[in-house]
């Protein structure tokens, strides 16, 4: 072990140093660039975005806070149905109708985690199960409401009033990058917050969070409401994006997928959830290709390799990278080392 | 002492099935009082500490904190109210740094933790009168570290430095010491010695040298009642107290 604090999630975000700007910048650049070169893939990076924020929203109820949960498809599915039934009810505008589902998602989920926040570990996981099992069975059940097994198909206006969804997805993709990136900046000051050191406390130590006097249960609730209006804002996005809701925006395989692509990327660094995201949903796609029956075997591997080599997923990799970067950088331009 | 002690408890008693691990305890402390809680294995001295705290409930029993009840509390509001407690299992925060450890605790009692946006200038102060307490404690040249770097005996003053970050009136300290080796106690000791003279302290401790040396007044608790109490002087004199605790050591 060394004498430098290694801790590298907070700390490095908290830094603010010319290098770390630029690896911000990353992320942003490659989506940018990507929407001019996609060309017909262009659908298929908004599929991303749409897990990117998933994913995001997990890390930080899982990652963060350590709530144990297999339920996130539940808040998935609840805004994307949200948003489908706002648009053919009430409004077709999407901006507004992201912003009722992701509301209406997260009172929803204040309500059920009020009633299963006081649990831990495997009891906490199966009560986010149940609950997301619960949804789904009630969602297939108001066929009149839902369109059950059928889905619902709707329209939607123009985005602000001014942009058509058109036909290869350019407005999508750019309507959901935008989503993603206020979230992102919500995402990203949050966790440096009092508010979300307070949630770095509670994952490592109850007791000790209890004895300071922290209110353990109500600042659960807070993140889980807030992780869960991220994870309905996605649903709502998918929804949107595609003028399609489906019952499989509710069912387990989401919140599975959600996981592998936090435990891939690396939990507790939020740009985690972008690169086991993208990472994903690109093997997926080619190895589908390749053979579809045995894709999964793929992403297995992959996730398995990831647990037993990758200390914190495929981040920690870009870490090692990052900081070899910057060394060289700096012996060539001859910048103080940061103390 | 004639004005209202801070912490008053009357007839506490708390029951594990049949076994009584709490009967009819009554303790008084005043304001900067320095009081020691002993008695063997099993006495029930941990137990007292959480029916205080508010993580266990009694059966029976009042609790009076600053002249207001606080029976039925949840242990997350007591601590606002003046009472702060030291653990005798480590739940430190190993991954965070020992300033963080300190700096999220004050945060807690400045109101700030539920802080979300703007909060750069808040958590500066916080940062910085961490920064102070980790000084009062002796530990302030190993901020930076993360606590699961730290031996254990500078574990244990965080551990301190955290209940004084939060401004007690009453603090209980749950063997301070214990698990240290006897080079690094020495410093725990004078640190102990050090504490703000206003505070009223129970501290519970097996080193009958830290207990005889610390604490003004001594409570014998033995199968959860208090068998005796009195000044280091008198319980060291007590026959009962050697033949249930002291035993042969102090011969």
């Amino acid at each position: 072990m060394t004498d430098i604090p290694d801790k590298p999630q907070a700390a490095a975000l908290a830094r603010s140093s010319r290098f770390n700007v630029l690896w911000h910048a990353v992320p942003w650049i490659v989506a940018i660039a990507f929407y001019y070169t996609a060309g017909g893939f262009l659908s298929l990076g908004t599929s991303i975005l749409v897990m990117i924020l998933l994913t995001l929203s997990l890390d930080l109820a899982l990652g963060y806070a350590g709530i144990i949960t297999l339920g996130h498809a539940a808040f998935f599915g609840f805004g994307a149905y949200g948003a489908a039934l706002f648009s053919l009810h009430v409004n077709t505008d999407p901006v507004l109708g992201l912003l009722v589902a992701t509301a209406a998602t997260a009172v929803f989920a204040a309500l059920t985690g009020m009633l299963i926040l006081h649990t831990q570990g495997i009891t906490l996981l199966m009560l986010t199960l149940a609950i997301s099992v619960l949804l789904y069975e009630a969602a297939n059940r108001a066929y009149k409401i839902t369109g059950g097994d059928d889905g619902l198909q709707f329209e939607m206006g123009p985005v602000l009033g001014l942009f058509r969804f058109d036909l290869w997805g350019k407005t999508a993709y750019l309507y959901a990058l935008a989503v993603l990136l206020v979230w992102f900046i919500v995402a990203w000051r949050m966790v440096q917050s009092p508010f979300g050191r307070s949630l770095d406390g509670i994952r490592q130590s109850p007791p000790r969070m209890k004895a300071i006097g922290t209110p353990v249960w109500w600042r659960l609730v807070a993140i889980y409401s807030i992780s869960a209006a991220m994870a309905g804002t996605a649903g709502a996005l998918s929804a949107q994006t595609t003028r399609f809701v489906g019952l499989n925006t509710l069912g387990i395989l989401i919140s599975g997928i959600a996981v592998v692509m936090l435990v891939l990327g690396g939990t507790r660094r939020l740009y985690g959830a972008f690169l086991g995201a993208a990472i994903y949903v690109v093997v997926q796609d080619y190895a589908a290709k390749v053979n579809p029956f045995y894709w999964m075997f793929v992403i297995g591997a992959l996730l398995m390799a990831t647990v037993l080599f990758l200390e914190n997923g495929l981040m920690g990799i870009m870490d090692k990278v990052g900081t070899l970067a910057r060394d060289q950088l700096r012996r060539v331009f001859g910048q103080p080392s940061q103390p | 002492m004639n004005e209202e002690p801070i912490l008053s408890v009357r007839g506490l008693c708390k029951n594990f099935g049949a076994l009584a691990v709490a009967q009819s305890i009554d303790l008084d402390l005043p304001r900067g009082a320095r009081v020691g809680l002993i008695g063997p294995n099993g006495a029930g001295k941990t137990t007292f500490v959480n029916l205080l705290t508010g993580v266990l409930r009694p059966d029976a029993g009042s609790i009076r904190l600053g002249g207001v009840s606080i029976d039925g509390m949840p242990p997350e509001k007591r601590v606002p109210r003046g009472l702060a407690r030291t653990h005798q299992i480590n739940t430190l925060l190993m991954e965070e740094s020992a300033l963080d450890n300190v700096a999220i605790a004050i945060a807690e009692r400045e109101k700030h933790a539920w802080r979300m946006f703007r909060f750069g200038r808040q958590w500066q102060q916080c940062c910085d009168e961490a920064h102070a307490r980790l000084a009062e404690v002796g530990i302030a040249d190993v901020a930076d570290r993360r606590v699961s770097q730290l031996p254990y005996g500078q574990q244990r003053l965080l551990e301190i430095a955290i209940a004084l970050s939060l401004k007690p009136s009453v603090l209980l300290l749950d063997e301070p010491a214990a698990g240290v080796p006897s080079a690094e106690s020495r410093v725990i000791h004078e640190v102990l010695d050090r504490l703000p003279s206003g505070i009223a302290i129970l501290i519970i401790e097996h080193d009958m040298d830290v207990v005889f040396r610390f604490a003004r007044e001594i409570v014998v608790l033995v199968r959860g009642a208090v068998l005796t109490r009195g000044t280091p002087a008198e319980i060291a004199k007590n026959p009962d107290v050697r033949a249930v605790y002291l035993g042969k050591s102090a011969a």
